[in-house]
């Protein structure tokens, strides 16, 4: 699993990587209750902003980790936002999508290093 | 935060687990380890203590006692205050000669005096217009008092085991009562569309007070991010946000504040600032109003979204105000102005979120049942 400095989680799935936020910003952002996902087959750059997640304190944006295709998101959080605070490292995953430059991930920090980043 | 101010329940916040924020120039316990949404269900459903020792408490004397004070102030608000029953209180609001308004404010009459709650954020400035404009009257700032909101159904029971006499006070009433914890200075009001209490207690005693309530199984800390949340459910104004000097006390649709006394045709109409403006705009209507607004999707529309009346092209109509997600409501709401023919309830219009306009309909205050006990 990698860890960016945006607190999103990656984890790679055969040739799939699926994004989400982190435990760490799960209890920042406080109470989820708005989650907006894209719409599967957008293809996105890094940093695009591709998820709009709204807490009880205020709108964030989630970006694209990596260069890629959006394969699939997890619709059930649009119904359930709260699952976002439940469950942020397992069940409540964001979207999936297909690296179009796998290389971009070497750079981020592994578990390790994230926790001493939040540290 | 070394700057800031800290009120005598800070040590306690911290013990709790609170974080900690800048408000109004105070150290506040935004949220305390059960979390906004938790906090504001909680308070519904049992009882939340709040800390708002931030905000001032004033004391208004003149020889004559109660009476003098009363008309002196009715120079600076809207509100009967001659009229008000002894040991009562009322919402009122400061305005400006346009018609503005400067803070609102709880005043009640104590019988000899008037005291008065004003806002943190302007009470220096509310002291010192206080000082300029109420001829003869002495103005007291207390600093030496905390002052605790205790708010929910529960709140009567967890109080009235410390303090037996407020289970006979309602809605509106003020007392002030000895107790365990020296004198304590109540009223059976709050900010959250709930049954509750505020309590000013001498800073000495507050946290054994703040401890002994919340020994009560009901009650649990709420920090100023449910405050907020459960004010906004209640439909009621933020200063600084959903009213200040640009809205006038009818375009905040605050005019149940202005009794008939002080209006047109009344007894002791007009006579206090802005009065020309204020008195027409209740006879016929301002141009424009502060209205309840519920998103029809499920993203909050927060303050400063603009709103417009269609879905396509034209210049914004208006704006949020104040916007946040209801936990009891379980959707998101917002109050905003919009112009007067765009105000009557279930009018959509349209709230720009992120560049795409999203429809809102406009929405009858307040957002959920208020609970008093009258």
């Amino acid at each position: 699993m990698k860890f960016t400095e945006e607190h999103e989680w990656l984890r790679v799935e055969d040739d799939q990587v699926v994004v989400g936020i982190t435990e760490h910003a799960s209890q920042q952002l406080g109470d989820v209750v708005f989650v907006e996902l894209p719409e599967v087959g957008t293809k996105v750059t890094k940093d695009d902003e591709v998820v709009v997640i709204e807490s009880v304190k205020a709108a964030s944006d989630i970006l694209a980790p990596i260069d890629g295709e959006i394969t699939e998101v997890n619709d059930t959080l649009t119904d359930e936002p709260g699952r976002v605070n439940d469950d942020p490292m397992g069940d409540a995953w964001f979207f999936k999508m297909t690296p179009s430059e796998p290389s971009q991930m070497d750079d981020y920090m592994d578990e390790a290093a994230y926790k001493k980043y939040v540290s | 935060m070394s700057d800031l101010q800290i009120t005598p329940l800070n040590a306690l916040h911290r013990a709790l687990g609170a974080k900690m924020v800048p408000f109004a120039g105070y150290e506040m316990p935004v949220q305390y380890p059960l979390g906004v949404m938790k906090e504001h269900l909680h308070c519904r459903a049992n009882a939340g203590l709040f800390d708002v020792s931030h905000m001032g408490q004033v004391i208004l004397r003149a020889p004559g006692g109660y009476a003098p004070v009363a008309a002196a102030m009715e120079g600076l608000v809207p509100v009967d205050m001659l009229g008000l029953g002894m040991m009562r209180q009322r919402y009122g609001m400061f305005t400006d000669e346009a018609g503005g308004i400067l803070d609102d404010l709880m005043m009640a009459n104590r019988g000899d005096h008037m005291f008065v709650v004003v806002n943190a954020a302007c009470k220096a400035d509310d002291i010192a217009h206080m000082r300029a404009h109420l001829d003869g009257v002495d103005v007291e700032e207390i600093t030496d008092r905390a002052l605790l909101a205790l708010q929910g159904p529960a709140s009567e029971t967890a109080l009235s085991a410390l303090v037996p006499d407020v289970a006979g006070m309602r809605f509106m009433d003020v007392g002030i009562i000895p107790s365990d914890f020296g004198e304590l200075w109540i009223s059976r009001s709050g900010y959250t569309g709930e049954d509750g209490f505020e309590i000013s207690v001498t800073e000495d005693q507050a946290e054994s007070l703040a401890r002994a309530l919340l020994d009560h199984g009901d009650v649990a800390p709420i920090g100023l991010g449910a405050r907020d949340s459960l004010r906004l459910e209640a439909g009621l104004c933020l200063y600084g946000h959903d009213i200040d000097t640009t809205t006038t006390p009818v375009e905040a649709s605050l005019n149940w504040a202005v009794q008939k006394v002080r209006r047109a045709g009344g007894e002791r109409a007009g006579g206090f600032p802005g009065a020309t403006r204020i008195l027409d705009e209740l006879q016929t209507g301002a141009a424009r109003a502060r209205v309840g607004l519920r998103p029809e999707g499920r993203a909050p529309m927060r303050e400063g979204t603009p709103l417009y009346a269609a879905a396509e092209g034209g210049d914004p109509v208006g704006h949020v105000t104040s916007g946040a997600f209801g936990p009891t409501l379980g959707a998101p709401m917002s109050m905003g102005y919009v112009p007067r023919d765009l105000a009557a309830p279930d009018t959509q219009v349209f709230g720009e979120l992120r560049g795409k306009r999203q429809p809102v309909r406009v929405a009858k205050l307040p957002f959920t049942q208020a609970n008093f006990k009258r």
